[in-house]
């Protein structure tokens, strides 16, 4: 409020006001300048150069100084700068190296004032003098500055950078004779205006381009600067040596640097290439834009604050041909959408959580962290500073511990280990798949592989591979077994499963679908049932309870095929899914395990003698040939409920065993989502060889380029201990060969083994055979090596 | 051995370039330092760096960059990066190229098959092609289009951004390297193909002699005369420099480039058949650089460097996609931009500057890249016609370059100033491709 008083004051009677309003210029605009009264601005560019009035709610055109038929290349502009002393005077800077200063009270139609084409080169900045009515300063490709005295005909003195490129020049608000010039190859100079023989001094700012520099409007020793090293840093001048104060880290490269009138810490940015917001950051909140303009859609090439005195208005010219004011209480506030409490599970359970303070302490019942308080450490805290806009957020930390018994995450590493994801048949690997669920007592998930490879297998496939003589003699048993399953989506499954649904609860969708998988063609259940030659369906189910074990007879000796419809099996489906005790929810509790077991053994010697009768059809009514396809829906929102119920691994490992079968149906992002989470997980679980196996397996491209970064493995000479730079097999320094194969002895200068224990090692086949043979080290260490 | 039978064959070449005699490139001196390093990590050293050893400076640079390109951390497998520059340089009909490539593409693990024709080689590499056929002759005509195409989400095959950008470089480090070695007349290493002959040595007739320079077969006489147009040069190089630009119109200032860039220069000089070696890894042979329609009859959009620049834009986006490549590339132009000896011919202590601006300026000038702050007047002032048409040769119709071009260019400057000119001319092209695709990308990603 305070503020606010002090800006009313400054502005005087004639206040600003506005809104967020655009226009849109004809050509792309490479600078704009602003008039001192607030209520004109200029854009220049190399197609443009017009004047507009900032009115109430609109930009009105007001003036266009390109004139003449074919304007010649000084319209063509670079920068431009409308004087804050003298409000008919502008100045701009040509991009075929001419600095010409325009009279608006010129009576003629072409403004054109002066005209100096000394430099050899494109001028990059033009900067009138704050006080003084005649001053000029240019600053050039060619390296050279250049003042000029609009009274006279050329220009006065002449500074030379003696490095390349000028990129800015920047008179100080307070030092009348001073001026900041920022360079091509990273240097930033102080000059004196009365000395044009040298600099007064020099520093390097930024590695490359230094684009633009800003003297602070009150504080006279700070100068920020921005480079293409996507870096913003403030200065403090005052000092012997030009010292870093702050420093704030963009995305891109910083093209335009302004602080924000009136407030101190406050700057604002935008950049040069592929980043089309503006920020306006808290130099000493370097982390988090204080606020964000995102109107613009190409980038950003001139920011002007509208007037000297008032923070809340924000002008800015681009590449997509806009001109924009933006007011500062129409910005994002990037701080807000922050999430300000974190969350993050340890390895085995744990669970950190970090939030406001405030709502912590309300917390009454929390019990203290058994280890002692673990709430945040000192050295995070920070002084309140009364003038920062900032929230200040003070969190706690606290950290959950969970039994170990109950949250055992074996079974994910046996599965990581154990999963066979390429190599063989698409068959083979689901019987694997889910033979290894199976041994780990995951009914669920050792049904669903099988399932999958009764889904995708095409008949004449899964007759050869299949392990039972059942399945070999009778050839129509897969597309029962998929027909059963087409009814579920189509035609008279879906009816009879909209009356069903009428008697129920409303069931919602993820919980409907993957219950199909409960659906379960158990093998060995069949090798029980093959004397009776009779194949079994089992809608097999977690429970040990009887009547909720349904199972399906099929009688194939009748003539005509019978289907059936395995319309109560969808009933019993959602008990199963909304028992708490499924074996695959993860907050599985410690009592499960055992229960799951005894259950799992049941399942398996199970015979049908509770069969229920069911809806028979006596006639086909689809033909039995399904296209593989026809599942994809069933399948894609089956992974989904695994990923949503946690297990990401179920979810992975069947889109890379199902690979394009099933990746078309299913959007890269969420992929690339299951995939990171999986192999974070692996990689959390140390389990480096899965990871990089999923990885290798995967077709999202954003995964596979995972493997491809930071392949470099840097190596010390084993006789002088230092880096090798150059090639693997021979030092640089003391020119001795490294890499010495413990069999041959002779240099390896190809693949290279080594053991991770001893670390000998040599040529990749002659460590291969030697560990075939012997188990000890060849280098005779005694060490046991291991080859994998 | 060839007592037993076994033919030994026996290096046909007698030196790195066919250009310049082997004497004045082994001078031996301060360079030895980058052959041995060179040397140790090529396990040769090959005729390009020796050729380039002359400016070692940029040897150093050039051979770090080119490391990076093809062995360092990025997104393309080795034998993917050797095989697009085989490719590459197959546009341009260098069997020197594709030889060494190919062995590097063999060495990395790459399948012998796919040298054998493009039809090998998998369907994503194969759709790099359009792109490398416009890199090489047209660049211009590259649009955010062709990146789209390559790299959107429903693109098959899809590239990578950043796989993109890897193959994008190595295809104009390789199309502008093509200009080195035909510019330079580099001879086939003795391992290439015509490089080495199973014939004895015959003594009355060297069977490829290394063609003489006029410079030193009749410098004598016409050193008189030469050293005017030295002095010419110069003349007008300080004058150049001294002059008040008087002032012109924008009609003006386009028209001179317009003329630079539209000049009939003699370039098509009917070369034999490229070999099949080469041959087989082309799609569309015929597409060549296309001169520039004469004013009026719908010339090709310029781009101006002030709306795309290297130092501005186009390094940062390469950084971006592809970190550490930008920077190398950047010193590479950089230090062929600031390269001088400050002499020129006989004449030591001169400020070259102006000469090789008008250099760059106008390779970019062929290329459709203008400079608003360059008068192209001066381009004419400073390039005699023979340097024009050698310049124009190579970084164009690179495979045109005969022994005759490059002898009759500056006919008395020294032969590393001759390979400094190849350089410029090699860097300023690189840049040129660079920047289009580069701008294409940008306004993909826009």
């Amino acid at each position: 409020m305070e503020k606010m008083s002090r800006v009313t004051t400054a502005l005087g009677s004639n206040a600003i006001s506005g809104r967020t309003m655009f226009c849109h210029l004809d050509a792309p605009a490479n600078a704009i300048s602003v008039c001192r009264d607030a209520t004109q601005v200029v854009v220049a560019g190399r197609n443009i150069f017009k004047i507009y009035a900032l009115e109430e709610e609109q930009f009105v055109e007001k003036l266009n100084l390109r004139v003449g038929r074919k304007p010649s290349l000084n319209f063509s502009c670079a920068d431009v700068m409308w004087h804050q002393m003298e409000e008919n005077l502008l100045a701009t800077a040509a991009t075929n190296g001419a600095v010409v200063t325009w009279n608006l009270g010129k009576p003629s139609r072409n403004k054109q004032d002066q005209l100096f084409t000394e430099h050899k080169r494109t001028v990059n900045k033009v900067c009138f003098h704050p006080t003084e009515v005649y001053m000029l300063l240019s600053g050039s490709q060619d390296g050279f500055m250049k003042c000029f005295d609009l009274r006279k005909k050329e220009s006065v003195s002449t500074f030379s950078g003696q490095s390349e490129s000028v990129r800015d020049v920047q008179f100080s608000m307070k030092d009348y004779f001073t001026f900041a010039a920022s360079f091509e190859n990273g240097n930033v100079q102080l000059w004196d205006i009365r000395r044009p023989d040298r600099y007064e001094r020099m520093f390097t700012a930024h590695t490359g381009p230094v684009f633009c520099c800003d003297w602070h409007p009150d504080d006279r020793g700070w100068l920020a600067t921005g480079g293409r090293d996507k870096m913003v840093k403030v200065w403090d001048m005052t000092t012997n040596r030009a010292k870093e104060i702050y420093c704030v880290q963009t995305i891109a490269s910083v093209a335009r640097v302004k602080w924000r009138p009136e407030r101190k810490f406050h700057l604002a940015t935008c950049s040069m290439m592929v980043d089309h917001n503006i920020y306006v950051w808290d130099i000493r909140r370097p982390f988090i834009p204080f606020a964000t303009f995102e109107e613009h859609k190409d980038v950003t090439t001139g920011i002007v604050w509208r007037h000297q005195h008032d923070p809340h208005f924000l002008l800015s010219g681009s590449k997509d041909s806009t001109l924009y004011q933006h007011m500062f209480k129409d910005a994002t506030r990037p701080v807000d959408k922050a999430n300000p409490e974190g969350l993050c599970f340890g390895l085995l359970g744990d669970l950190a959580f970090a939030a406001k303070e405030s709502l912590i302490t309300s917390d009454a019942n929390r019990k203290p962290y058994p280890g002692g308080d673990r709430r945040y450490p000192m050295f995070f805290f920070k002084k309140p500073d009364p003038t920062e806009q900032f929230a200040h957020v003070s969190s706690a930390l606290s950290v959950f511990e969970t039994d170990l018994d109950s949250h055992r995450m074996d079974w994910f590493v046996k599965t990581a280990q154990l999963y066979l994801l390429s190599g063989k048949p698409f068959a083979e690997l689901c019987d694997h798949n889910a033979k290894v669920a199976q041994e780990l007592k995951r009914p669920q998930v050792s049904t669903t592989w099988t399932m999958l490879r009764i889904m995708f297998s095409d008949p004449a496939n899964l007759a050869t591979p299949g392990p039972n003589h059942n399945l070999g003699k009778l050839g129509t048993l897969p597309l029962m077994n998929s027909f059963s399953l087409k009814d579920l989506g189509s035609g008279m499954g879906a009816e009879s499963r909209l009356e069903r649904s009428k008697g129920e609860s409303r069931q919602d969708n993820i919980h409907l679908e993957p219950g199909n998988s409960y659906i379960s063609n158990n093998e060995e259940n069949e090798e029980t049932e093959g004397s009776e030659g009779h194949p079994e369906y089992m809608f097999g189910d977690a429970e040990l309870d009887d009547d909720d074990l349904y199972s399906m007879e099929h009688d194939n000796q009748t003539e005509e095929q019978e289907y059936t419809l395995p319309q109560e099996a969808f009933q019993l489906r959602h008990e199963i899914v909304d028992n708490p005790s499924a074996p695959e929810h993860l907050q599985q509790d410690k009592a499960d395990s055992p229960h799951v077991s005894g259950n799992e053994a049941e399942v398996t010697c199970l015979t049908p003698i509770e069969s229920f009768s069911l809806i028979s059809i006596s006639q086909p009514l689809f033909s039995p040939h399904l296209p593989a396809s026809f599942f994809c829906p069933i399948v894609r929102e089956m992974l989904s409920y695994y990923a949503e119920q946690g297990d990401v691994q179920m979810a992975v490992s069947v889109l890379i065993v199902l690979g394009d079968r099933i990746r078309k149906e299913i959007d890269d992002l969420t992929q690339e989502h299951w995939y990171m989470s999986y192999i974070d997980l692996l990689q959390r679980f140390e389990l480096w060889n899965v990871s990089n196996e999923v990885i290798k397996l995967s077709t999202c491209s954003a995964i596979t380029c995972l493997n491809q970064t930071s392949t470099t493995l840097h190596i010390n000479c084993s006789n002088c201990k230092r880096p090798m730079s150059n090639k693997g097999w021979i030092c640089d320094r003391c020119h001795q060969c490294a890499s010495v194969c413990a069999v041959c002895h002779h240099v390896v200068k190809g693949l290279f083994v080594w053991c991770q224990g001893c670390s000998h090692g040599g040529h990749l086949e002659h460590m291969m055979n030697w560990l075939k043979s012997s188990a000890h080290c060849p280098a005779g260490c005694g060490h046991l090596c291991e080859y994998t | 051995m060839s007592e037993q039978g076994v033919q030994v064959p026996r290096a046909l070449a007698s030196g790195p370039s066919a250009f310049i005699p082997a004497k004045e490139i082994l001078k031996g001196g301060p360079n030895q330092d980058v052959l041995i390093e060179s040397f140790l990590s090529l396990g040769r050293v090959d005729h390009i760096s020796m050729v380039m050893a002359m400016h070692p400076a940029y040897l150093c640079c050039f051979l770090k960059t080119q490391h990076a390109l093809l062995e360092m951390d990025g997104p393309l497998p080795r034998h993917w990066r050797h095989y697009i520059a085989v490719m590459a340089a197959a546009r341009h009909h260098c069997s020197y190229l594709v030889q060494q490539h190919s062995a590097g593409y063999l060495e990395a693990g790459g399948e012998e098959s796919w040298l054998s024709g493009l039809e090998h080689a998998p369907a994503k590499l194969r759709s790099l092609q359009t792109l490398n056929k416009l890199l090489a002759h047209r660049p211009w005509l590259i649009t955010q289009q062709h990146i789209q195409e390559l790299v959107c989400p429903g693109a098959e095959p899809r590239w990578s951004l950043a796989e993109l950008i890897h193959a994008v470089v190595l295809m104009a480090h390789a199309h502008s390297l093509c200009s080195f070695v035909w510019g330079c007349g580099l001879n086939p290493e003795p391992d290439h193909i015509g490089g080495y002959t199973f014939q004895p040595p015959s003594l009355s007739h060297s069977p490829h002699s290394p063609a003489h320079s006029p410079a030193h077969e009749d410098g004598r006489h016409e050193l008189a005369d030469g050293a005017v147009e030295v002095e010419v040069l110069m003349k007008r190089m300080v004058e150049l420099q001294q002059q008040q630009e008087e002032e012109c119109t924008q009609e003006e200032m386009v028209t001179r480039f317009e003329r630079e860039r539209s000049e009939s220069i003699p370039t098509a000089v009917v070369r034999g058949a490229p070999p099949d070696l080469v041959l087989r890894l082309v799609e569309e042979p015929e597409f060549r650089y296309e001169d520039f329609a004469p004013r009026g009859e719908q010339a090709p959009p310029t781009m101006r460097a002030q709306d795309y620049s290297w130092e501005d834009h186009g390094f940062s986006l390469l950084n971006r996609l592809l970190p550490d490549m930008g920077q190398l590339l950047d010193e590479n132009f950089q230090i062929v931009c600031n390269l001088t000896y400050h002499r020129m011919a006989m004449h030591e202590g001169v400020d070259t500057h102006t000469l090789r601006k008008a250099l760059w300026n106008y390779i970019h000038c062929l290329y459709g890249i203008r400079y608003d702050d360059y008068d192209y007047g001066s381009v004419n002032v400073l390039l005699e016609r023979s340097l024009k048409v050698f310049v124009k040769t190579m970084a164009c119709h690179p495979e045109q370059t005969t022994a005759r071009i490059y002898h009759s260019f500056w006919r008395h400057f020294r032969h590393s100033e001759k390979v400094h000119a190849n350089l410029i001319v090699m860097e300023a092209r690189l840049q040129a491709a660079l920047l289009y695709i580069l701008r294409a990308i940008t306004h993909y990603m826009r």
